[in-house]
C-alpha cells in the first residue's frame, strides 16, 4: 500500500463490464448503492473506464470547484459525440460559458422578448385542442419545447420552417444515448442507428433550408436569424464556410441541453401538481391572484411567483433532468483523504444528492413549501441541491428555463384544468438512455376552464 | 467595525444578479466577471448586498464581518 488512499470499490463490478447492465437497467439504484455500501467516494466500472462518484455536499463542492485542467467535462460524455458530429465538442470551458451566458439569447435583456415568443408557442399549440381532451406529456412538452428553443435561440425565421417531425427526430437523438457507448459508440444496436438516421435526415433539411436561403436576396440585419448569420461567413473564395453538416451540429448542440431538461422538467412539474392537489389548488390561485389585473404573462414570468418557482423547484430535486455529471479526471484530485487518479472518470450525481436525508428533510416528499419563505433549502445547501450543477460549471441555461417555465404554466394553468389519465404512480422516468425522460405512456386529460368559451 | 465583500473568482460566471441586487456596489463588466465597487460598502447599502449575496446564483459572493 501507498501513501494515498484509494476510492473503495462498489460490489458487483467484477468480469465483463462491470457496472454498466446495472446503470442501464437502474442507474439510480445503482448511484445510491455506491453511497450506502462506500460513501462519499465510491468507484464503479463502465466497460473499461473507472468511475468515480462522489455525493454528499463536501466531495460535490470539491467536484464543482475544479478547474478545467483538473476535472475536464470535454472527454466525458462519449455517447454524446455521435450525437453533435464532428468537431463539435459536448460543453464548452468556464470562459466561453461565460460568453454564452452574455450572448445575445441568453442575455437577461432579452428574456422579456423570449418570454412573448414563447407565450405564442404555448397558445399556438393549446389552439389546436378542443374543449376537452387527452395529452401525453413527453410527445406534448417535447414538441413544445423544439419550437421554443428553436425560436429563441436560433430565430423565429429558422422556428417558421419547422413541423412536428423535427420533434420525432430530435428525438432519436435522445434515445441514441445508450451508456453501451461506453464500450463503442458506434455499436451496431438499434438505438445507435435510429440517432444516425435521425442525424441524418436533419442535415439533409438544413441542407434544404441553406439552398433555399441562398437563392434569396440577402436579408437585412434586423430579418437575419443564426442560420442567415451562419451563411454570411465566407472563405476567401466567397462560398460559405460552414456545411449544413456543420450548422446541424452547432443547432444540436445548442438546443440539446435545453431541450429534454426543460421537457421533463414541465412534466414532472405537472405530474407533482396533479398528485399534490392542495399544492395544484395554491399555485394556481396564486396565478388568478396575479393576472386577475389583466397584466401580461410576459411581465409577470420575469418576476417571482413563488408557489409556481417553488413547485418547479421540488420538481426538479425530486426528478433532476440529469442524474449524473461526469468529468475526466486530468490530475489527481483528493476528497476526504481519498485520491482519485487521472485517467479515471469522476461523476457527481444530482439524482442522489438531491435526496440526502442530512441536508433536506424528509427528502423522498414534494414539498414547495421547503423554498418559501424563511425556508431556503436550495440556497443553504447550495452543494447538494445540485438540479442545475453548481460552481463554474452551472447551467448557463437556468434563468431562462425558469422564464419558460413560468411563462407555459401561466398561459396552461390560466386556462386549463388538468387531471391524472392514469394511476398516479404509474408516471416514471425511463432510465434505459443516458438522457432520461418519461416512459409513456404518461397521458394526462385537459379540460377549458369555466366550461369552455 | 463594518462588512467587506469576498468574491470567489473560481464561481462567478457574471450571472449580474448582484448587479440587480445593489448597482451601487456591484457592477458585471465586459469580461463578465463581477467588480465590486465598494468593498466596503455603508449599513444603508446592506440589504441589497444580503440579497445579492444570497441569491448569486454561483454561491461566489460572501460577507466577512471586519
Amino acid at each position: 500500500m501507498g501513501t494515498a488512499t484509494r476510492p473503495p470499490l462498489v460490489s458487483g463490478g467484477e468480469g465483463g463490464t462491470g457496472h454498466l447492465e446495472e446503470l442501464r437497467v437502474d442507474p439510480i439504484g445503482l448511484m445510491q448503492r455506491a453511497r450506502d455500501e462506500c460513501g462519499d467516494v465510491a468507484e464503479l466500472r463502465f466497460a473499461d473506464k473507472e468511475v468515480v462518484l462522489v455525493t454528499g455536499a463536501e466531495a460535490n463542492e470539491v467536484f464543482f470547484r475544479a478547474s478545467e485542467d483538473e476535472l475536464n467535462q470535454a472527454e466525458a460524455y462519449p455517447f454524446m459525440k455521435p450525437v453533435f458530429g464532428e468537431g463539435v465538442v459536448f460543453d464548452a470551458t468556464p470562459e466561453e460559458r461565460s460568453r454564452m451566458l452574455h450572448n445575445q439569447s441568453l442575455r437577461d435583456k432579452f428574456m422579456r422578448g423570449h418570454a412573448e415568443t414563447i407565450q405564442a408557442e404555448v397558445e399556438a399549440m393549446v389552439d389546436q385542442w378542443d374543449d376537452e381532451g387527452e395529452i401525453d406529456l413527453l410527445d406534448w412538452f417535447a414538441e413544445l419545447f423544439i419550437y421554443t428553443s428553436s425560436a429563441c435561440l436560433i430565430g423565429r425565421k429558422f422556428r417558421a420552417e419547422l413541423d412536428p417531425t423535427y420533434a420525432e427526430l430530435f428525438h432519436d437523438l435522445e434515445r441514441g444515448t445508450d451508456a453501451l457507448a461506453y464500450v463503442d459508440p458506434y455499436m451496431d444496436i438499434e438505438s445507435f442507428r435510429r440517432r444516425d438516421t435521425a442525424r441524418a435526415a436533419l442535415v439533409e433539411r438544413i441542407e434544404g433550408i441553406k439552398q433555399h436561403r441562398l437563392s434569396q436576396p440577402a436579408p437585412s440585419k434586423e430579418e437575419m436569424d443564426l442560420v442567415d448569420v451562419l451563411l454570411s461567413v465566407r472563405d476567401e473564395h466567397g462560398t460559405p464556410q460552414f456545411s449544413a453538416d456543420q450548422i446541424t451540429g452547432m443547432f444540436i448542440s445548442m438546443m440539446f441541453a435545453g431541450h429534454h431538461t426543460t421537457s421533463g422538467t414541465a412534466a414532472w412539474t405537472l405530474i407533482e401538481l396533479l398528485r399534490n392537489p392542495d399544492w395544484m389548488r395554491a399555485v394556481v390561485d396564486e396565478l388568478d391572484e396575479l393576472y386577475a389585473d389583466g397584466s401580461e404573462v410576459t411581465y409577470q414570468a420575469l418576476r417571482e411567483i413563488p408557489k409556481l418557482e417553488s413547485s418547479i423547484k421540488e420538481a426538479l430535486r425530486l426528478h433532476p433532468p440529469l442524474i449524473i455529471l461526469m468529468r475526466l479526471v486530468m490530475q489527481p484530485v483528493t476528497v476526504g483523504g481519498i485520491v482519485i487518479e487521472p485517467g479515471k472518470l469522476m461523476a457527481a450525481s444530482p439524482a442522489v444528492s438531491n435526496r440526502i436525508p442530512e441536508a433536506f428533510d424528509d427528502e423522498g416528499s414534494f414539498d414547495p413549501g421547503r423554498y418559501i419563505d424563511p425556508r431556503h433549502d436550495d440556497l443553504d445547501n447550495p452543494w447538494n441541491w445540485i438540479p442545475f450543477g453548481a460552481g463554474r460549471h452551472r447551467c448557463v441555461g437556468a434563468a431562462f428555463a425558469m422564464m419558460q417555465l413560468k411563462t407555459i404554466f401561466s398561459v396552461l394553468l390560466e386556462e386549463w384544468t388538468f387531471e391524472m389519465a392514469q394511476p398516479p404512480e404509474t408516471y416514471r422516468n425511463d432510465h434505459s438512455k443516458m438522457v432520461v425522460q418519461l416512459e409513456q405512456p404518461c397521458v394526462v386529460r385537459y379540460r377549458r376552464r369555466n366550461g369552455g368559451a | 467595525m463594518g462588512i467587506r465583500i469576498e468574491v470567489d473568482r473560481d464561481l462567478c460566471q457574471g450571472h449580474g444578479v448582484c448587479e440587480s441586487e445593489a448597482p451601487e456596489v456591484f457592477e458585471v463588466g465586459g469580461d463578465h466577471q463581477v467588480v465590486v465597487l465598494d468593498e466596503q460598502p455603508p449599513e444603508e447599502l446592506r440589504p441589497g448586498v444580503d440579497l445579492a449575496v444570497r441569491y448569486c446564483p454561483t454561491r461566489a459572493l460572501g460577507l466577512v464581518e471586519d
